[in-house]
């Protein structure tokens, strides 16, 4: 396909959408699944072609909508109308309400059974209207397994764009622009990798999009990767064009089953269609893109690590520099940026660096993913401009913590990170600030706890998480975190004194300075983080002298 | 060739359906040693774990030292050397699902059918693991069953699925 073709594409599947009145979307997002939605997508197929529907209706799959605890969920457009919990059974009700009666079924709306008025229009629930999509934008509204769907919601565009009408600088000054920064966590600013990577000069340059997302708790790159595969790929693509790269790889987790399968259907859709492959649309830009499935390693996340794992290598770190950007994947230029990073690229490009940056903060700009669970009412996935504060997103949008019990901490970063406790519910979420009280933005997984949760235990968990994630390479990953380990351990069993603290807390400065890769030097920061915040609770444990 | 008679493992038979598809598989990788990840998953696909054989037929084709791929497959949880059981129950351990009683879950399991994470029935009939996170959080709780995810589970509710799907009682 060259480059008129795709624009008259576009119109064709736009033209075919408009032909039905509306559209149901079923969320086929990997918890909605696990609640039984692809018994109701069927369901509901069947139940529209028996009225009589299938000219007006049209019925598709969906990635992630967000509440996932109040699934399976249908959503009517353009009426945006969401309904929870909707099975086999109750799904009748649904369609004869909503289709026929032409008024909404209320007891079925999205929160019906913890709101006092359930709203119609879901944008206007407090959960959406507090969101603001970029990443996720598309995500619950197109098919992911129809390249057709996302060309009607401008698709490749973004791609046309960058390699038609912007020389490879232009692409990068836009990204710089936009003052996005990594989304896998650290933070480092995307543009100035991109432009790294541009500058060295190499036969052969590779974009890696690190999609081994290994932090407990965060699952929003399993639900871009499912929801919306296709700017994934648009994105790394455009990656592939700034840099100078023809080949790239997805690392995607063996943990994530149907993320691979829709992520590769995308890259044989797109290259059917000229959109990925040799001279894409007719230029002279060729890329192609394979997966990479990961087996099961947490460390495979750092990206020395990961890039051993694409040579087919024990998932090992190497010391930096030098860095991927210089010598990467079999030692050529590598950049390897987050799937989350990747989401927010065709946007960038499409609508400019300096739209992306008029969200968010001054240091952190744009929207950050945060996959809300624990003791909380509505978990699920939600993006939120970054500065939104910590209470914002707890109460207003996450509801509130289960029972009404009280708020206690709230853990980001995952293993990496730490605990952000209630005094500091008004914290703004950005790098900067979570980085003060001791924590990290992280890949932005968020678990609430209540007062039930034992922090000396937390700290055990993460711990023990660590210990068993530590490849083995460096000593003080490898025997640090067991000692430290065991020593959390004798504390929560009340068998410590105040000289087990004390080691524990100088042992936790040694292996975070002294570690080789990320995993140890964070490892440290879950424990750092409840001392300081929970420091009564060790104290409570260890027993007094004499 | 005296490394080859050196590994004291059985041959594998070139006429059994798995070793075709994994000799289709390396054959795809054109050879190349670093797909050898990819091989892996593709042998563990058709037999649910690694007999020793295998790799050291795998290790063969791809020219590799067959410590490299052993080194390889034990890096990493998704291999396994043995048999994880003809019925799976993984039960979820993320932060989420911790917060939210994993661990009432694997207790009730070890006092229902003797197994602790990682242990498989003496009957190979059942096996017990845990995962690092599955994604699953807004349903934590949660188990996989068989590969179906089932989630928001309680103890007792898990044990009845395990006993519908296996026949143990």
């Amino acid at each position: 396909m060259i480059r008129h073709e795709l624009q008259a594409l576009t119109g064709k599947v736009r033209e075919k959408q408009q032909q039905y009145k509306h559209r149901i979307c079923v969320c086929c997002g990997a918890s909605c699944i696990s609640s039984g939605s692809e018994e109701v997508l069927n369901k509901l197929n069947e139940e529209i072609k028996a009225r009589g529907l299938e000219e007006t209706v049209e019925v598709i799959p969906t990635g992630c909508m967000g509440p996932c605890n109040q699934g399976p969920l249908v959503k009517y457009l353009p009426e945006n109308t969401i309904y929870q919990k909707v099975d086999c059974e109750n799904l009748q009700r649904v369609v004869q309400s909503q289709l026929i009666d032409k008024k909404p079924l209320e007891d079925l709306l999205l929160f019906a059974d913890s709101r006092e008025k359930p709203f119609v229009d879901a944008a206007e629930d407090p959960f959406f209207k507090r969101q603001q999509k970029i990443a996720l934008k598309d995500c619950g509204d197109i098919n992911p397994d129809s390249i057709e769907d996302y060309l009607a919601v401008g698709g490749y565009q973004a791609l046309d764009k960058a390699i038609f009408l912007m020389s490879p600088e232009e692409v990068i000054s836009e990204v710089k622009q936009s003052r996005i920064r990594g989304r896998g966590g650290a933070g480092y600013p995307t543009g100035l990798k991109w432009e790294t990577v541009y500058k060295y000069v190499s036969d052969q340059k590779y974009v890696i999009c690190n999609g081994d997302e290994g932090d407990p708790g965060a699952f929003m790159d399993r639900s871009v990767l499912e929801g919306n595969p296709h700017r994934v790929l648009e994105s790394m693509a455009i990656a592939g064009y700034a840099i100078g790269a023809s080949k790239g790889y997805a690392y995607i987790r063996g943990e994530y089953p149907l993320a691979i399968k829709r992520f590769e259907q995308a890259i044989k859709q797109a290259g059917k269609l000229g959109l990925l492959g040799k001279n894409i649309l007719g230029s002279n830009f060729s890329f192609d893109v394979e997966v990479r499935i990961g087996a099961g390693a947490f460390v495979c996340g750092e990206e020395t690590a990961l890039i051993a794992s694409i040579e087919g290598k024990r998932g090992t770190p190497k010391p930096r520099p030098p860095f991927p950007a210089e010598s990467g994947l079999w030692g050529k230029p590598t950049l390897i940026n987050n799937v989350e990073t990747f989401a927010a690229i065709a946007p960038i490009i499409l609508n400019g660096g300096e739209w992306y940056s008029e969200t968010g903060t001054a240091k952190s700009a744009g929207t950050k993913v945060f996959a809300l669970a624990g003791k909380i009412n509505y978990s699920g996935l939600i993006e939120v401009p970054m500065g939104t504060s910590l209470r914002e997103i707890v109460f207003d949008i996450g509801g509130g913590i289960q029972h009404g019990a009280e708020f206690k901490a709230a853990q980001t970063g995952g293993p990496s990170g730490g605990c952000i406790p209630a005094e500091h519910l008004d914290v703004k979420m950005d790098y900067e600030s979570l980085m003060s009280l001791g924590s990290i933005m992280g890949s932005g997984g968020l678990i609430v706890m209540d007062k039930s949760s034992d922090m000396v235990d937390v700290a055990r968990y993460f711990m023990e998480f660590c210990m068993d994630e530590s490849c083995g390479k460096c000593i003080p990953c490898r025997v640090g975190t067991k000692m430290m380990h065991d020593l959390i351990q004798k504390i929560g069993e009340r068998k410590a004194t105040r000289i087990d603290l004390d080691r524990l807390e100088e042992l936790a400065v040694y292996v975070k300075e002294t570690s080789l890769c990320g995993l140890g030097a964070s490892a440290p920061n879950p424990l750092l983080s409840t001392l300081r915040h929970f420091r009564e609770e060790y104290e409570s444990k260890i027993q007094q002298e004499g | 060739m005296k490394s080859d008679t050196a590994v004291p493992v059985k041959e594998v038979s070139k006429t059994d359906p798995r070793i075709k598809l994994i000799a289709a598989r390396i054959k795809k990788e054109n050879y190349k040693p670093d797909a050898l990840i990819e091989i892996l998953h593709t042998a563990q696909g058709a037999y649910g774990y690694l007999p020793k054989e295998v790799l050291v037929y795998i290790a063969k084709a791809l020219k590799l030292p067959p410590s490299r791929v052993f080194s390889t497959v034990t890096f990493y949880h998704f291999f396994s050397l043995k048999s994880k059981g003809d019925h799976t129950c993984i039960v979820c351990t993320g932060t989420a699902c911790y917060v939210k009683g994993a661990q009432a879950i694997l207790n009730k399991l070890e006092k229902e059918f003797g197994l602790k994470p990682g242990q498989v029935t003496t009957d190979n009939k059942l096996g017990v693991a845990v995962a690092r996170c599955i994604g699953a959080c807004g349903l934590a709780p949660a188990v996989v069953i068989d590969n179906d995810v089932q989630g928001k589970v309680s103890a007792d509710a898990i044990i009845e699925t395990i006993n519908e799907k296996t026949g143990i009682v």
